[in-house]
């Protein structure tokens, strides 16, 4: 008996479907695994983990937050990855809109500025996410230089300026030297969905960025452009597309949908810039975008499930004193198994029995 | 005779290898129904059928690339199950494919490495395949990238790739599809000097003189079924082809009344330095071609073609827009979109990943050239029952075989996703066709629709380039045939004047005026 690996004739759809839900299963065996090793009981842990945060209205509440950026995020990224452009330096391009937005909130501060501040903190946001993804895009189509490493370290650029910002010019002077700046005022606050809840205008702005990811690549040649370049590169450029002008573009929206995300954030539920505003939803977002199969509906259902996981591993910490690092170490075995899985829509496992008896047609 | 046909075996002894009831199922679709087959040391065994007969499947379950259904196949009376392409090796069955496989950046050498599954040193590999190439007349260069060779070159890799395994039994799907007749020739010679070595071999091909010249059995194949065995030399082509179509093939005929009116395809002097580094440079390209006309070019691979189709299509621009006129409008600069709305129209050679998305459905492929200028986007949306429609025309039209109604392109066989694409373009009446290669494994039925479909849109009074490698096909439906040779275009010869000695010539490089200039001397 021998376990082959064998090419799909067609690709199959059903395990497109699944296999996110095997990759999720296979990293919960692990992660029992790994409770056990560390001496908590697993089934308390998973219970912590998943099941906990589904209980009460406030962690639901969370869990919509937390998946806001996340979902946003991997929106955009999804869009870059089916049109062959790696960018995985969200994080940065998260971190460049929250500085850009709150650059009007913390000039505006104090001068009773009307209702334009939000949406002017929006636009800004999302023009300085979007010039700062086009650094490494432009690089790579006029240089050949390598997305992936340009756009991963320019996060570290954004990162340092960001807390320049906020342990120099920007700096609270009220705020007894700790890095961040004053509260923004409530014109530059995004709005609450529920009185005294958690949950705000943001989750809803996710909302229309999937349906109109959703009709974009479903029912646009818009969208159709950047499948096919992503597929096939030689036909997509009989058909008359451009692939380096797509990687401009894909680029600059998952730049500006990443810094309107950091902007949502910090008007948010943080309500200041100060470092250490993302547990690193842009790298999560990654997680986020493949698990939900770049397709809009699958990343909203697993923006979701991440953000379930940040707050169960809160939970956890609290609860269990499981480190908190763990639910990081369960973002990198999703993506791993997330991967592995995927091989398996184009090829499909094979127990072969040598001499097995074939089934006789009529000789 | 030393020539034993399955008749002249004697009795007791079994064959090579033998399929008994093979049947592939995709879905509802038998691809394979019940297949039995018989194939003999010291025999060349032709395959025959119309496109999406089932000829490839059958050759990679043999193969091991895929698993029967159900059915048996006995290699030497034994009973086997393979699990793959290396177990197939393993037991001496060898297999040269339709599409090839190889990496274009990597070297003959490299390629060739990849595919074997001993565990030679590099070197000794090397030096074994020059030994084998030159042994059986096939010259390789191992340290070339793969990029550089024409389409000839690289299926003499995959030949040698095969031999080098020794194979009892060699099966070749479609090698002269791509070949000019003088490779054709040479490899004949090779297959003729491996039978004679005591091997097997399964043959498939829709050109069926070749059968009759070269092969001992023949077993047709239509519509999944085996239909018959027979020796091809006591069949007629027109016979041949009787059975695997169960009905008469239409022959081509050219509407009276055709007549050339303006010039709607016009190349100025041309020329191209080559994209990459071992391209072939255009050189001083001119041509003009009529409404109601159409060209042919012929020219053994790689001699520009490619390069001359891209710089015709718009997938590489040229910084003279005089260059290429289309429908009078200087079109050189001008993107493969833009060229379209001027009412071009184009078919590359390459079916897979070039004339179509591979893992994309045929509607999505419609849209890939169509969404220019065939009303299948309204606003920047696409409609998708505008995309349907052009894959129902199109497999009505010209009677594409699939298992469902909007497949991926990759699944339909080679001759089938072929009609598709010519049919696409077709369809949306183009006012100038280019196209390379229209009937590349397209069976003797479907080849005359297509062949019929471009005379008709002459008759329409399109202007249509044909760049093809076989003659017989230029001949039959191109009214001036030109010569493509290192990159420049000779002047076109009336279809009447072109004898294949004058384009022979042509094709290996002299000019007609030297070579008669020469006879003149001589006499
Ligand atoms: N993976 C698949 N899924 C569904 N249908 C398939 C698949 N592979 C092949 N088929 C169908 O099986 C039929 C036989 O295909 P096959 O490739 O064997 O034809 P063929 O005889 O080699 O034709 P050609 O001369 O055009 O190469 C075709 O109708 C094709 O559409
Ligand atoms: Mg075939």
């Amino acid at each position: 008996m021998q376990l082959v690996l064998e090419k799909r004739a067609e690709r199959s759809n059903t395990i497109a479907m699944v296999s996110p839900l095997i990759a999720i299963g296979l990293t919960i065996v692990t992660m029992v695994i790994l409770f056990a090793i560390l001496g908590k009981n697993p089934l308390l842990a998973l219970h912590a983990y998943f099941i906990a945060p589904l209980t009460d209205g406030y962690s639901l509440q969370e869990i919509a937050v937390k998946a806001t950026p996340l979902v946003m995020i991997a929106i955009g990224l999804s869009l870059c990855y089916l049109a062959n452009a790696w960018n995985i330096g969200a994080e940065g391009q998260f971190l460049v809109g929250a500085v850009a937005g709150s650059w009007i909130a913390v000039k505006t501060q104090g001068t009773d500025a009307g209702a334009w501040v939000l949406p002017a903190m929006f636009v800004l946001a999302a023009a300085g996410g979007a010039l700062y993804a086009l650094i490494p895009a432009i690089c790579k189509v006029k240089f050949g230089a390598s997305e992936i490493l340009t756009s991963l370290m320019l996060v570290y650029v954004a990162d340092l300026f960001l807390d320049y910002l906020v342990r120099g010019p920007w700096r609270d002077p009220h705020g007894f030297n700790f890095p961040t700046t004053a509260e923004f005022d409530p014109v530059a606050t995004v709005p609450l969905l529920i009185e005294g809840g958690r949950l705000h205008l943001g989750s809803i702005i996710a909302l229309v960025v999937v349906a109109a990811a959703a009709i974009l690549l479903g029912r646009t040649i818009k969208g159709f452009e950047i499948r096919v370049v992503g597929a096939a590169p030689r036909a997509a450029r009989f058909g008359g597309f451009n692939a380096d002008q797509l990687i401009i573009l894909t680029f600059a929206v998952s730049g500006a949908l990443a810094g309107l995300a950091g902007i949502i954030e910090v008007a948010g539920p943080v309500g200041h810039l100060q470092p250490g505003i993302s547990p690193g939803y842009g790298f999560t977002a990654i997680i986020v975008a493949f698990l939900g199969r770049l397709n809009p509906l699958g990343i909203l259902i697993a923006g979701l499930f991440l953000a379930l996981t940040f707050i169960g591993g809160e939970q956890a910490q609290i609860a269990m004193k499981i480190p908190l690092d763990v639910t990081k170490v369960f973002q990198g075995i999703l993506l791993f198994y997330v991967l592995a899985c995927d091989s398996l829509i184009l090829y499909r496992f094979k127990l072969v029995f040598p001499n097995r008896q074939v089934a006789r047609g009529t000789a | 005779m030393l020539d034993p046909t399955p008749n002249g075996q004697p009795s007791g002894e079994s064959p090579l290898l033998r399929t008994i009831g093979l049947t592939k199922r995709y879905g509802d679709f038998l691809a394979n129904d019940s297949i039995d087959i018989d194939i003999w040391p010291k025999e060349i065994h032709a395959l025959l059928g119309e496109n999406g007969a089932g000829k490839s499947t059958l050759v990679k379950a043999i193969y091991g690339l895929i698993q029967p259904s159900a059915g048996e196949i006995r290699w030497q009376g034994q009973p086997i199950a393979l699990s793959g392409p290396s177990q197939a090796r393993g037991r001496g069955i060898g297999m040269v494919f339709q599409h090839f496989s190889l990496f274009d950046n990597l070297t003959v050498a490299e390629n060739v490495a990849l595919g074997l599954d001993g565990r030679e040193s590099f070197k000794d590999m090397s030096a074994r395949l020059e030994q084998v190439s030159k042994t059986y007349g096939l010259p390789l260069d191992p340290r070339r990238e793969v990029w550089q060779l024409s389409v000839g070159e690289r299926q003499r890799i995959e030949i040698v790739r095969a031999l080098m395994q020794d194979p009892k039994f060699l099966i070749l799907d479609e090698p002269t599809a791509v070949l000019t007749p003088q490779e054709a020739d040479q490899l004949f010679i090779v297959l003729e000097r491996l039978k004679a070595e005591g091997r097997a071999i399964l043959y498939i091909s829709h050109k069926l003189d070749e059968v009759k010249r070269l092969c001992d059995t023949a077993t047709i194949l239509r519509g999944g079924k085996k239909i018959q065995t027979c020796n091809p030399r006591l069949e007629t082509a027109a016979s041949l082809a009787r059975m695997m179509v169960g009905s008469e093939i239409k022959e081509v005929k050219a509407a009276a009344g055709r007549r050339a009116t303006v010039p709607r395809l016009v190349v100025n002097d041309l020329s191209l330095a080559p994209a990459e580094a071992h391209g072939v440079r255009l050189e001083h390209i001119s041509f003009e071609l009529k409404g109601g006309e159409i060209l042919g070019i012929a020219g053994v691979a790689g001699n520009g073609q490619d390069e001359l189709f891209a710089a015709l299509s718009g997938e590489r621009l040229s910084n003279d827009p005089g260059t290429v006129v289309i429908e009078g409008i200087a079109a050189g600069h001008l993107s493969i979109t833009q060229r379209r709305k001027l009412g071009a129209a184009f078919v590359p050679e390459e079916r897979l990943g070039h004339g179509t998305a591979p893992r994309m459905k045929l509607s999505e492929n419609a849209l890939l050239t169509g969404h220019a200028a065939s009303g299948m986007v309204h606003h920047g949306f696409i409609d998708t029952a505008a995309t349907l429609k052009t894959v129902d025309r199109a497999t009505e039209t010209f009677d594409v075989r699939k298992a469902k109604r909007d497949p991926e392109a990759a699944s339909l066989s080679g001759g089938n996703l072929q009609k598709f694409i010519v049919g696409r373009e077709i369809l949306r009446n183009p006012a100038v066709l280019v196209v390379s290669q229209p009937t590349w494994g397209v069976d003797a039925g479907a080849a005359a629709v297509i062949r019929q479909a471009l005379l008709d849109l002459a008759t329409a009074g399109a202007a249509v380039l044909v760049t093809s490698q076989d003659l017989d096909e230029l001949a039959e439906i191109a009214d001036r045939i030109a010569v493509m040779f290192h990159g420049r275009l000779s002047a076109p010869l009336a279809t009447g004047e072109a004898t294949r000695e004058k384009l022979g010539l042509l094709m290996g490089g002299s000019s007609l005026e030297t070579k008669e200039a020469a006879h003149a001397v001589g006499a």
